[in-house]
């Protein structure tokens, strides 16, 4: 490996690290410094803006709400599309080809779309302002790509396994629980990550399925942003923290995620 | 792998097509709906056939989000397609720096886009932000609030910013799929890296890269939260892509009618041009 080649890498992490650097700079100052001064480091340095976010409700009940509802659209999408992937990638069924590109159709909808008919449905049925209805709306995109991955996954499980299986005597659901779904346990942690990180970053849908009760904190940053003037440290601190979670969740998958980004099928 | 023909199967996938088609079907049939109808509140509806998607067809104003649209996507994928296979062959492809060079580089994916629009719009504000200030001390005119061509670098540079790392991932395991072996043999051919890169390294980061190409084209189409919080589709109209439109249509106006017209052409184009990548990926696949 030669040293030129090494730069490219690194001047790239660099110019990613910049706007998370300045995010991360402009949360340990105070609104007088971010809007009076410019200065590369905070010079008076306070934590103020995390503290007022760990000690208001209405601020830590935001990141409660993005995890929950972030944690059931995930164990929603896993479960359903695992049963789905294995039928798609050992059984060849009427209308198969059709019904596999249908979902996918659905990860190429524009949530603006959405938007509106999602609010009168989930309204409709009682479940809005709650983390279900934003887990379930998530399904929508999370699902088909869950199954995509997944499917991937399982194509490169031979077949054999699933016969010897059969033969040593075990029933479908013994099979499929206590031996297929252990041998693809990278690929469901892998379409588990996806399903996260889809998630956790959408709003337009989370922000219009709640009002109140649910509502994430992506959601209480734009609207303190816009009501209460521009508390920019509050909003950078708020920033920051968001960013751990994901942070958390890569690192777990950190030896998968090259073979999870080519969908397991390299 | 040869699979059984067995239309029991269908059970497995009922789950999925029970809870997406409740999520999909019904929403879309409203916006079918509204589509073809006219209202003057009170939930009155009045029959109008196509009079809506003859109006948003023929209004300038769609044809001028259509444009900037397309004139958007196509220029990020211009630049992160060949800008991220670059970066994936810089890359090591072993030892210690390779995790830390992953996580590092995942990183922009997981941050909520209206926090990547907040971030961007604090380091690029030309008072405060590092950027625009940096851009402003360099002697450039750098306002993007103010300048629709700075609003343009400004969305686009975030836009490489966010997603090209999703880029550099896919073509990194495309790359690390292949065997020592070919290159050894290249080696011992005297291949140059030029003909190294376009008789291995690319044949097998094809499959990788019409995934990167279909998933850059289709988010791209979406974008919308990071780009309301960075500019909100100014100065003016110049940075109002589609998704921004709709929504100032349909949200902002509540004028149901033309903007369910409007989701409907929007939805209709990304699925056609989906649908022609779709196959031709496809059809790599079975050669």
């Amino acid at each position: 490996m030669n040293k030129g080649k090494a730069l490219v890498p690194i001047l790239y992490i660099i110019f990613l690290m910049l706007p998370i650097y300045w995010l991360v700079n402009m949360s340990f100052k105070t609104t007088n410094e971010i809007l009076g001064t410019f200065t590369l480091f905070p010079s008076e340095f306070t934590v103020e803006n995390y503290v007022k976010i760990f000690t208001d409700p209405t601020w830590y009940m935001g990141y409660v709400n993005s995890l929950i509802y972030v944690l059931i659209n995930t164990v929603i999408s896993v479960t359903v599309a695992l049963p789905a992937a294995y039928a798609f990638s050992r059984y060849r069924f009427l209308g198969d080809k059709h019904l596999f590109f249908w979902l996918l159709t659905n990860r190429m909808a524009p949530p603006a779309v959405f938007a509106l008919p999602f609010f009168q449905l989930y309204s409709a049925i009682g479940l809005f302002d709650t983390p279900i209805a934003v887990a379930l709306a998530h399904t929508l995109f999370n699902i088909p790509l869950a199954v995509w991955i997944l499917e991937g996954f399982m194509s490169g499980v031979p077949k054999e396994l699933d016969e010897t299986a059969y033969v040593d005597g075990h029933s479908f659901w013994s099979f499929f629980l206590k031996i297929f779904v252990p041998t693809i346990a990278a690929g469901i942690g892998v379409a588990a990550f996806f399903c996260f990180m889809f998630s956790w970053v959408e709003l337009l849908l989370a922000k219009t399925l709640t009002s109140v009760a649910a509502k994430p904190i992506a959601a209480t940053m734009t609207r303190t942003a816009s009501t209460s003037g521009y508390e920019l440290g509050l909003l950078a601190a708020a920033g920051t923290l968001t960013i751990i979670p994901g942070a958390f969740v890569i690192y777990f998958v950190r030896n998968y995620i090259a073979k999870g980004f080519a969908l397991g099928r390299v | 792998m040869n699979k059984t023909h067995d239309n029991r199967a269908w059970f497995f996938v009922l789950p999925v097509v029970a809870l997406v088609a409740f999520n999909a079907v019904i929403p879309l049939m409203t916006v079918v709906n509204y589509s073809v109808q006219e209202t003057f509140g009170d939930n009155v509806f009045f029959w109008a056939g196509v009079t809506w998607f003859e109006q948003v067809l023929q209004s300038e104003r769609f044809h001028n989000a259509l444009g900037r649209q397309l004139i958007f996507t196509f220029t990020i994928l211009a630049i992160e397609i060949p800008l991220g296979v670059a970066i994936a062959l810089a890359m090591p492809r072993k030892g210690p720096w390779v995790p830390v060079c992953l996580v590092l580089m995942a990183l922009p994916l997981l941050i909520p886009w209206n926090v990547v629009g907040a971030m961007w719009n604090i380091f690029a504000l030309p008072d405060i932000g590092l950027l625009g200030r940096s851009l402003n001390a360099l002697g450039f005119d750098y306002n993007f609030t103010r300048q629709p061509g700075d609003a343009w670098f400004t969305l686009i540079l975030m836009d490489v910013w966010h997603w090209t790392s999703l880029v550099v991932l896919l073509a990194y395991a495309g790359l690390v799929s292949i065997p020592d072996a070919y290159y050894q043999a290249a080696k011992i051919d005297g291949a140059s890296p030029f003909a190294i890169f376009r008789y291995i390294q690319l044949p097998k980061m094809k499959r990788v890269l019409t995934i990167a190409v279909l998933l850059r084209f289709m988010d791209s189409f979406m974008i919308y939260t990071e780009l309301s919080v960075l500019t909100g589709g100014g100065p003016g109209n110049s940075t109002t892509l589609l998704s921004i439109d709709l929504v100032k249509i349909a949200l902002g106006q509540f004028d149901l009618g033309p903007a369910a017209a409007m989701s409907l052409i929007y939805f209709l184009i990304i699925l056609l041009l989906s649908w022609v990548f779709y196959t031709l990926m496809m059809r790599n696949e079975q050669q």
